[in-house]
This record gives structure tokens, sequence and C-alpha cells, in this order.
């Protein structure tokens, strides 16, 4: 059954060799979780130097490290790979075909995804070696010049970031492509673009965000790279370049990137909800406009983060209100989950506690969002604390809670036994209570003025039991994804079975074996309706007689 | 699944078509590339008359007429080259497929003359100011992608000499000539941002 009780030799030459959707989705997840661990202890490293003023744990160029790091991993090496993975496994069996469009260049894309996060921590082994640090990145995950110009960063900690970013970005490109065609190319007898699973939906507005996306970053990161050893002038302010530039194609990038990782948490929630509130997503159109909505309009926000570069006021107003444009279409798609379970029989199961907590923290987050979107609010809080907490709230509270949604809902699919519900629940609460814990008073210590990135902090300025609380939730935190491991592997070895279709879910990948065989379907399936399995189950009231 | 009901556009009568997975991928990664030659169009663009030191776009450029009509003209011949394959007439697609090529390689030779003058000649280079350092790298950017479109050009040509290209490939074919429509089109654009409102 599972990959896993092979013996290991011939385990890893099976993941070498695979193009299997399937495998390459496991692996995604799986190295995804790897560098989810090692950022976390850098998140921990670095609540621990800030839970106490004037503290000494690490010294201020082991703290910048750690957070460029912690920042650069969880978005390119646990967030990517994590949305992909998910889309790579499950995109295939929801449109009822055997695998992806181009299942090399499938492969090709995770490879070079492992090689980017690995040439990423390399850089750890350089300069003064693993005892020092080595010469990890520092310069932020922005990389704002001039910080990334030779004469600012010396040694190779830069490059290394440049050229993992360079590396990871083709490879998610590939991958997006690899979508792309998948969704409009492979799908099933009957499954009309109307018919596609939200899910499905989703994975296609987020590749085609990548493709839009990806590419000025890598355009950027070869600039940087030509600066850096060509000797180029492309930020060099000194020679009539532009540090703003830099900023401006990094954020062109940056935002859209933003909505590559959250429309994933979206597409995971407008699945979970529905099945455990027995009712059909409310306003399947209006979600799948919104979703296109929130992915054109984010190719056009990316100066809010420049607020305070000094840019013209009419350029500030124009980006702060397309910025609260975004506000809309997810506001509906917010009325729509809660449309949906409006009325419904709700199954407190897992996946929809998860899902529930993502509505709160989400609407949390899209209010500082909105907040922060207004000029003269950023002009007073831009770089502090109150930013942190606002993606802190979107990505973990966010995308991250969503994700957690999806391993309790989609894993027994992927190895055929139930997550444990009773670690799932103490997963769940002390993550959530951890969570908040952390994040909610960094709102107020950035309101009082408490700056970004700082490394350490004098007792007088009132932040001290802010910072306390918020690394007293990292332990809480912290503990919760240690009993969410524990959960992942255990109940791969004892879980209970879980059958087939264990959620009595709607959407084709139920409908499969569990695990999927390797070609997915014996026979391609036919669909009539946008739940092919309720069809099936209520053949005297099919979904498609009502449309 | 019960088909035994009105499923909807997809009754057993009307059939089930979807478009080809190669043309929606070729689409894709034009897109992709677009994106990625913005960026250096908009920073070439963002440069013009911000360098601090000579040379001016003005005293160094010269309009590549001759190489702009090669390039052009290439994306000409390849259309015929594919008709010819779509009609089975192997020796006329050889024939317009080698025009391409060597349509392609005049453009190439032109903009290496061009570098040779510029670097070995004038001294200027990628790091001389800022407009070497956009013109470089748009202008390699693009030609960059010549080349990967005469590699492709090249293994078509090879692999149909040995009679593995066969009418029914037209589809393949026909993606390596969007890939090269693509390249004439950018260079286009970047001919006007550099070569005209540049200088």
């Amino acid at each position: 059954m599972g990959a896993g009780r092979k013996a290991l030799p011939g385990l890893v030459q099976e993941l070498v060799y695979t193009v299997d959707h399937k495998k390459l989705g496991m692996m995604y997840l799986g190295s995804g979780l790897v560098f989810f661990m090692l950022a976390g202890i850098m998140a921990v490293a670095i609540r621990v130097q800030l839970a106490v003023p004037n503290n000494h744990f690490l010294n201020p160029s082991a703290f910048n490290q750690f957070f460029t790091m912690h920042g650069t991993t969880m978005v390119f090496l646990v967030g990517m790979p994590l949305i992909l993975g998910l889309a790579n496994y499950l995109v295939p069996i929801m449109i009822g075909t055997r695998d992806m469009a181009f299942p090399r260049l499938n492969a090709f894309g995770f490879w070079i995804f492992l090689f980017s996060g690995f040439l990423l921590y390399f850089s750890y082994l350089g300069g003064s070696g693993v005892y020092g640090i080595g010469s990890a990145p520092d310069v932020g995950w922005f990389a704002y010049s001039p910080l990334t110009a030779k004469a600012f960063s010396k040694g190779h900690s830069t490059d290394y970031w440049t050229l993992s970013l360079l590396a990871g970005g083709i490879g998610s490109i590939a991958t997006a492509i690899n979508l792309i065609a998948t969704i409009f190319c492979l799908r099933c007898r009957g499954m009309t673009l109307n018919r596609m699973p939200l899910f499905v939906w989703l994975n296609a507005v987020v590749a085609f965000l990548i493709i839009l996306a990806m590419p000025p970053l890598s355009a950027c990161q070869i600039m940087l790279c030509l600066d850096r050893y060509l000797g180029a002038k492309f930020f060099d302010t000194q020679a009539g370049g532009s540090a703003i530039l830099w900023q401006h194609f990094f954020w062109i990038f940056g935002h859209p990137e933003v909505y590559i990782l959250i429309l994933p948490a979206f597409a995971i929630i407008s699945e979970v909800i529905p099945v455990f509130s027995r009712k059909p997503i409310f306003g399947y159109p209006i979600m799948v406009m919104a979703s296109v909505m929130i992915a054109f309009i984010s190719l056009g926000v990316w100066a809010h983060h420049m607020f305070t570069v000094g840019m013209s006021s009419v350029s500030n107003t124009f980006f702060s209100a397309s910025t609260f444009v975004i506000a809309v279409p997810t506001g509906i798609k917010i009325f729509n989950w809660i449309g949906t379970m409006y009325g419904g029989k709700l199954r407190m199961e897992l996946p929809l506690l998860f899902s529930i907590a993502f509505l709160f923290q989400f609407l949390i987050a899209g209010l500082t969002g909105v907040m922060l979107a207004t000029t003269p609010f950023d002009w007073q809080l831009n770089d502090s604390y109150f930013v942190v907490a606002h993606f802190h709230y979107v990505l973990v509270g966010g995308l991250l809670f969503s994700i957690f949604a999806a391993f309790y809902y989609w894993y027994p699919k992927m190895i055929g036994r139930m997550l444990d519900g009773a670690m799932g629940r103490w997963h769940f609460w002390l993550f959530l209570v951890g969570f908040h814990l952390t994040f909610f008073p960094q709102h107020i210590m950035g309101i009082l003025g408490m700056p970004r990135r700082i490394y350490s902090y004098p007792a007088d300025r009132g932040w001290e039991i802010g910072n306390l609380l918020s690394s007293i939730g990292v332990i809480f935190q912290a503990t919760g994804i240690l009993i969410f491991l524990i959960n992942l592997l255990y109940s791969y070895y004892r879980g209970r079975r879980a059958g087939d279709d264990p959620w009595d879910a709607w959407t084709l990948e139920w409908a499969t074996t569990s695990p999927p065989a390797e070609y997915n379907f014996e026979k391609l399936p036919e669909v009539h309706s946008a739940r092919p399995l309720w069809d099936l189950k209520h053949p005297d009231e099919p979904d498609w007689k009502h449309n | 699944m019960s088909d035994d009901g009105p499923g909807g556009a997809s009754s057993p009568a009307t059939e089930w078509k979807l478009p080809s997975v190669r043309k929606v991928a070729m689409i894709s990664l034009i897109t992709a590339e677009s994106a990625l030659f913005c960026i250096f169009l908009v920073a070439y663009a963002f440069y013009i008359g911000k360098s601090l030191n000579p040379p001016s776009p003005k005293e160094i450029l010269e309009w590549p007429i001759l190489a702009s009509i090669a390039l052009l003209s290439s994306s000409g011949t390849i259309v015929f080259a594919e008709k010819a394959l779509y009609g089975g007439r192997l020796a006329r697609f050889h024939c317009w497929w080698l025009v391409t090529i060597l349509l392609g390689m005049t453009f190439l030779g032109y903009t290496a003359r061009e570098w040779y003058e510029f670097i070995h000649h004038r001294h200027f280079t990628l790091a001389t100011n800022v407009f070497g350092s956009t013109f470089y790298s748009l202008i390699g950017l693009h030609v960059s992608h010549v080349i990967a479109g005469l590699v492709l050009l090249l293994l078509v040509f090879a692999m149909s000499l040995v009679g593995k290209v066969r009418a029914e490939h037209h589809e393949h074919v026909e993606m390596v000539s969007w890939y090269w429509h693509f390249v004439d089109i950018v260079w286009v654009v970047v001919f006007v941002v550099v070569y005209v409102i540049g200088r």
C-alpha cells in the first residue's frame, strides 16, 4: 500500500525515479514539512532572543541571518512546496485523469525546488562555519538594495540567496505551466469548467499568477547577480542606478506572491466547508469570479509596500485605493463560506475546526490589511511590529491553518489511514491559543512603536509584556506542531483504516481507493455535475437535475 | 457514473473536446517569458538618459536594419515551412526551414559584430554605465532566446534529415514556430524601445 513500507534503498530509488504526480506531491509535502521545522526552529530562536529586554541569546548578525532565513524559507521552501504539493497530488485526481500533462517536467520542478532549498541552506556551512552560523543570507527576505550591493554584503551569502531563488522560481514556473496544461486539457468527460471543484479552479488561478509574478522575481535576481559579479549598475545609486527600482521589481513579484500563497488556502477551505456542512458551496460562480478578480487586482497593488519611500501622492492614492478594492472579492468569499455553513448540518471534525479558525483569523488579517493600505496609517506603522502581526495573521492564521485543515482532510486519502482525532484536537487548541498569544500582542507592540527586525530593545519602552507573551505563545505553537508531527507518524502505522470515502465527500478523489492506485482510476470517470459522488450515491436525486 | 439523464454538455451525442496540451503549455510559457521581458524592458526605459557618464545611446547605437529584416522575414519563411510540412511536401519543408535557420543566424551574426565593436573597440561594457547595464541585459536576454530558438530549429532540421519529422508531427513543429514568432515579436518591441525611443 503506502510507499513508505518498503525497505529504504528501494524506497529512495523509487522516489528518485518517479514521475507519478502523487509521489511527487507527497515529496513536496514531506520536504515542505522538513523546511517548516527548520524555519520554525529559527522562529523560536528569534522569539527567545526577544523575550526579555537587553537579551544576548543571539548575536546581532546571527539574528539578522535567522529572520532572513526564516522569512525566505517560510515563503519559498514551505509555503510554495506545500501548496504545489497539494495541487500536484489532488488536481489530476479531482479532474479525473491519470497524471499531470508533463510528468517529467513535474519531476524536474520538484527536484529543482529541493536543489534550491539545499543551496540556500548550504550557506550555513560557508564563511565562519557551522558554529559561527556561517554566512547565511542576512539581508531580509526582500533583500533591499543597496544592502545587497557588493560593498555592504561581502562574501557569498547574498549570492546563495539570489541563486536559490532563481532556481526555485524556474521550478515553480515549470510546475505552474504543467498545472495549467493539466487543468485545461486533461479533464475527464463531462468535467466542464463550471463543474470543476473550486480547489481546481483556484489552483488554475494560482498557476496563472505564478507565471505572471515569478518571472519578475527571476528578472530582478538576474539583475542583482549582474550587479554583484559583472559590475552592472542597476541598483548602484552612485552610478545613476536606483535602489527604489529594486523595491518596485521585488514587490511586483512580492505582492502577487501573497495571493499565490493565500488563494490555495481559499481552495482548501472551499472544499472542506461544504463537505462538513453537508451543503453545496454557496454561490459557486461568484466564488470563481471573486478569485479571478483577486488575482487580477493583486497584480496592481505592489507599491502599497512602498508608501514610505517617497512616491508621489498620486501613486500612493492609486495603490491605496487598488488595495482597498481587493477587500471586496475577499469579503464576497468570506460571506459565501459563511453562507455555505448557514443552515448546514455542521460536523465539527478537525478540518472544519481549522477552517472556522481560518475564517476568523483571515478576517482579522484582512481588516489590518485595509488599515495598512491607508497611506497615513501606514506612514505611522510601516516597518513596525503591527506589520509583522498583520502578515503572520495572513500566512499563519490564513495559509497554515488551512494547510492543517488539508492535512486532516486528505491524509486518509493519501495514506489510507485517519489522523488521530484526540491528538488532532490537542494540536488545534494548543496551536490556536499559541498563535493568538504570539501574534495578537504584536499589533499592540507595533502601535507602541516597536520596529521590525530589531535584535534587542531597552527595558523602558513598554514592550516587555507584549514580547514576553509573544514568546510564551511560541511554546504553545511549537508544542502543537510537535503533536501534529507525532500524529502524522503515529497514524501512518496505527491510524484507523480510512476506507475510500471517510468524509462522505463529493469530489472525484474520493471515488478511487485510498491511497489511489498508480493510475488513479481504472476506468476514467464521466461526470454530470459539480458533485459527481453525490450523483452516484443519490441516483434518485442527482445534482444535474437541478442545474 | 450514470449516464441515463440529460448530463448537460456531456450527453453522449456531443463530443468531448479539450484544447491541445502542447498549445496551452506553449501559450503559458510565452506568457511567463513575456513577464520576464517586461521587467527588463521597464528597466531599460526607466534608465533612458539617466547615465552619469558616456557613452549615451545616441553616440553609439546604429539601427540594425538588415538584422531586423532578416529576423522578421524568418517569421514568414517558417510559416511557409510549416505549410509545406502540413501538406506533406518534405523537400519544400527542408528548404524553407533551412532558410529560416540562416536568417536567424544572420541576426545572431549582426549582434555578435555589434557587441564585438562595442566591447573591443569602444570599450563600452555592462559596467560602463546604467545604459550599458540595461542594454546588454535586455539585448542579451533576447539574443539568448534567439539562440534557444535556433537550437530548436536545428534539432528539428537534424531530425527531419534522418526522416524523423513527418506530416503527423506538424503540431510539434508548429510549437517551435510559435516560439520563433514570439522571439520575433519581442524583437519588434525591443527595437522600438532601444533603437527608436532610446535614441
